[in-house]
């Protein structure tokens, strides 16, 4: 109780002086003070973990590692060196098509198993919800080896597959390893995803319910006129963070390579492992900055873009 | 809050043939308790299946020495089990520093989801219910910031950090762990949607302060969603690989994460490291143990206060 009271902010303690000249309704103006009191342990950490470090990656932009003359103020030429920079076009390529194969598989079975689980016709729905949430809790380090092996052609189950059958099956050749980083992606977040729309279910009001049964509506008809309407705003959100996800997809990628020779992952792969690289395998990084800051850009873009059709979307209903 | 049926009904359900008649079984089917359908329950359990199958396999892998890794097929036993042993040997090998990053995880863990809630439900308050200046550049920035991708920030951090003396400490780690912007988000919309601004008044008139009002009458009701940010932030801290694999240098300061990929690249450097891959994966499966006993354990608390619905009721 101490500790409320030393925390209390009081209307005359902290009142500045141009306010006390043209005084707001007291409620507001104390409203006001304890919401700044608040948000400033956030808000300072907030500063020094996010805002100071983007300004400094700015700063870093402008400037160029050279062997010969160290490092020297080049002004946007990283900047024009990254849009002419065919390796980072081809990661950034990459996981735009992989965002637009992945994500709406993987949404559409987060949705299809929360309307399932919610819908209480499911034998074991605790069970079920509960393994199917358990990989979220999975490290991106354990589930990269475990898939690394599981799926590898050396230890793992297609290494079996192919003995026994004499076939030639390698979901780590280059051509398919892609769509082995989808299955585990797929695996780690289907289970977030489903509760987030879970929870939304869980929010409509049981009255809608039973109304729809007195009047005789059909478990379809549920779906479609109460259910997937109550879905549409943790959609947007689902859909934003599952863009920022593949968009600096880096962990497997990253890892891979150390489990599997000949995956076709390259430095490049996506553009944060290029970051990565460049920044501590080539010293580049002013360069890495760059690149991290347009990804930023072009990430929180699309993220906007979305988020503005879904909210359109919704004013139309 | 609804009902939920109680495990023991639903194993007695599954374990008979599937009431068909409608109406007429033991239990009445309900708006609450319709009956349930063998389809549903089939699509379910395929993808069930799948998010159980590489845990599975990690600890059946998990009782196997190196010889039978190598030799043996993933999904059978190996010749002998070997799973004490690999135990035994994952807190030896190295003069046990396995038990060291265990160590490490907890406190990263711990001492960060605790203050990232605590920040979370602070901020997450004054967003939803009070007002300051420059409210909407604030939620502007900061939910802007959920969108940068974390390369964007851990370089830019190491240098900042490394200029600050902090690389190579635990307050590397704990600092950035402490932002949780997503949990922020997930306050605000909880705040905003469980929390009466009237009941708020009321405690006001009766003479409570801001930060009283916020204890006494704000956070008991946010316990649910307080769980729920907790629990992300726990699972978030325990995951992370990137930010300590370029803040610590010092492997006595590493966390499983990332002493486990150093054990995995072992083999793999050059071929002049013994292959341990029966310790990464027994070690892979010790440290997904207890996150996992913690997930379930805190899902029972939040399982029954998940839905809005339920915390306004």
């Amino acid at each position: 109780m101490d500790l409320a009271r030393r925390f209390d902010v009081t209307p005359s303690a902290m009142a500045p002086p141009d306010e006390e000249r043209h005084p707001a309704p007291a409620g507001k103006r104390r409203k006001s003070r304890a919401g700044l009191a608040f948000i400033a342990p956030f808000g300072a950490l907030f500063a020094l973990v996010f805002i100071v470090p983007i300004l400094y990656a700015a700063y870093l932009s402008l400037f160029q590692d050279k062997l010969v003359g160290g490092t020297t103020f080049v002004g946007f030429a990283n900047y024009g060196k990254l849009f002419r920079d065919p390796q980072f076009w081809d990661g950034v390529g990459r996981v735009v098509r992989f965002t637009l194969v992945q994500v709406p598989i993987m949404l559409f079975f987060s949705m299809a198993l929360a309307l399932a689980l919610d819908s209480m016709r499911v034998h074991g729905t605790r069970f079920m919800r509960a393994t199917i949430f358990l990989p979220y809790a999975v490290p991106a380090i354990v589930s990269t080896l475990m898939w690394g092996f599981l799926l590898g052609v050396k230890y793992g189950l297609f290494g079996s597959l192919n003995r026994a059958l004499g076939t030639d099956i390698d979901p780590f050749a280059p051509g398919t390893t892609l769509i082995s980083i989808g299955l585990m992606v797929t695996w780690a977040f289907t289970g977030f995803n489903m509760l987030i729309f879970y929870a939304a279910l869980k929010a409509v009001p049981r009255e809608l319910y039973e109304a729809a049964a007195i009047d005789g509506a059909n478990e379809f008809q549920v779906v479609r006129a109460i259910k997937l309407p109550a879905l549409r705003g943790s959609l947007v959100v689902t859909i934003i963070f599952s863009i920022i996800g593949t968009f600096q997809m880096f962990n497997e990628p990253q890892i891979l390579p150390t489990m599997v020779a000949g995956s076709g992952v390259t430095t490049f792969y996506t553009p944060n492992l290029y970051a990565y690289n460049l920044a501590f395998t080539g010293s580049q990084q002013g360069y890495a900055a760059a690149l991290a800051l347009v990804m930023a850009a072009i990430t929180i873009a699309v993220a906007y873009a979305v988020q503005i059709r879904g909210l359109r979307n919704a004013s139309h209903q | 809050m609804r009902p939920i049926s109680s495990p023991r009904a639903e194993a007695g359900n599954s374990s008979g043939a599937p009431i068909r008649r409608p109406g007429r079984g033991r239990r009445l089917h309900t708006v609450d308790n319709p009956r349930k359908s063998t389809t549903l329950t089939v699509m379910t359990a395929l993808f069930t299946l799948y998010c159980l199958l590489p845990l599975v396999w990690l600890v059946i892998n998990a009782t196997k020495s190196q010889a039978d890794f190598v030799s043996s097929f993933g999904l059978a036993p190996g010749r002998e089990f070997a799973l004490w042993d690999n135990i035994v040997e994952v807190f030896r090998y190295q003069d046990g520093i396995f038990s060291r990053w265990l160590l490490n995880t907890l406190l990263y863990v711990v001492v960060g989801a605790t203050v990232s809630t605590f920040l979370a439900a602070l901020g997450g308050y004054a967003l939803a219910k009070l007002d300051f200046t420059g409210k909407r550049v604030f939620l502007f920035v900061v939910l802007g910031s959920i969108s940068v991708p974390g390369i964007a920030l851990a370089i830019p951090q190491f240098l900042l950090f490394a200029h600050l003396g902090l690389t190579n400490t635990p307050w590397a780690i704990l600092i950035p762990s402490f932002i949780n912007p997503f949990g922020l988000y997930l306050m605000w919309v909880f705040t905003a949607e469980a929390v009466p601004t009237g009941l708020l008044e009321a405690a006001k008139i009766d003479g409570a302060g801001e930060f009283r009002t916020f204890l006494r009458i704000a956070l008991p009701m946010l316990a649910p969603a307080g769980v729920t940010v907790l629990l992300f932030s726990f699972v978030s801290i325990w995951n992370n690989y990137f930010l300590p694999l370029i803040m610590l240098k010092d492997p006595a300061w590493y966390p499983l994460t990332v002493g486990i990929n150093q054990w995995n690249k072992l083999g793999s450097s050059a071929g002049n490291g013994a292959l341990v891959q029966n310790l990464v994966i027994t070690s892979a499966l010790l440290t997904i143990v207890p996150l996992i006993v913690a997930f379930l354990s805190l899902q029972r608390y939040w399982q029954s206060g998940l839905s809005l619905g339920a915390i306004k009721g």
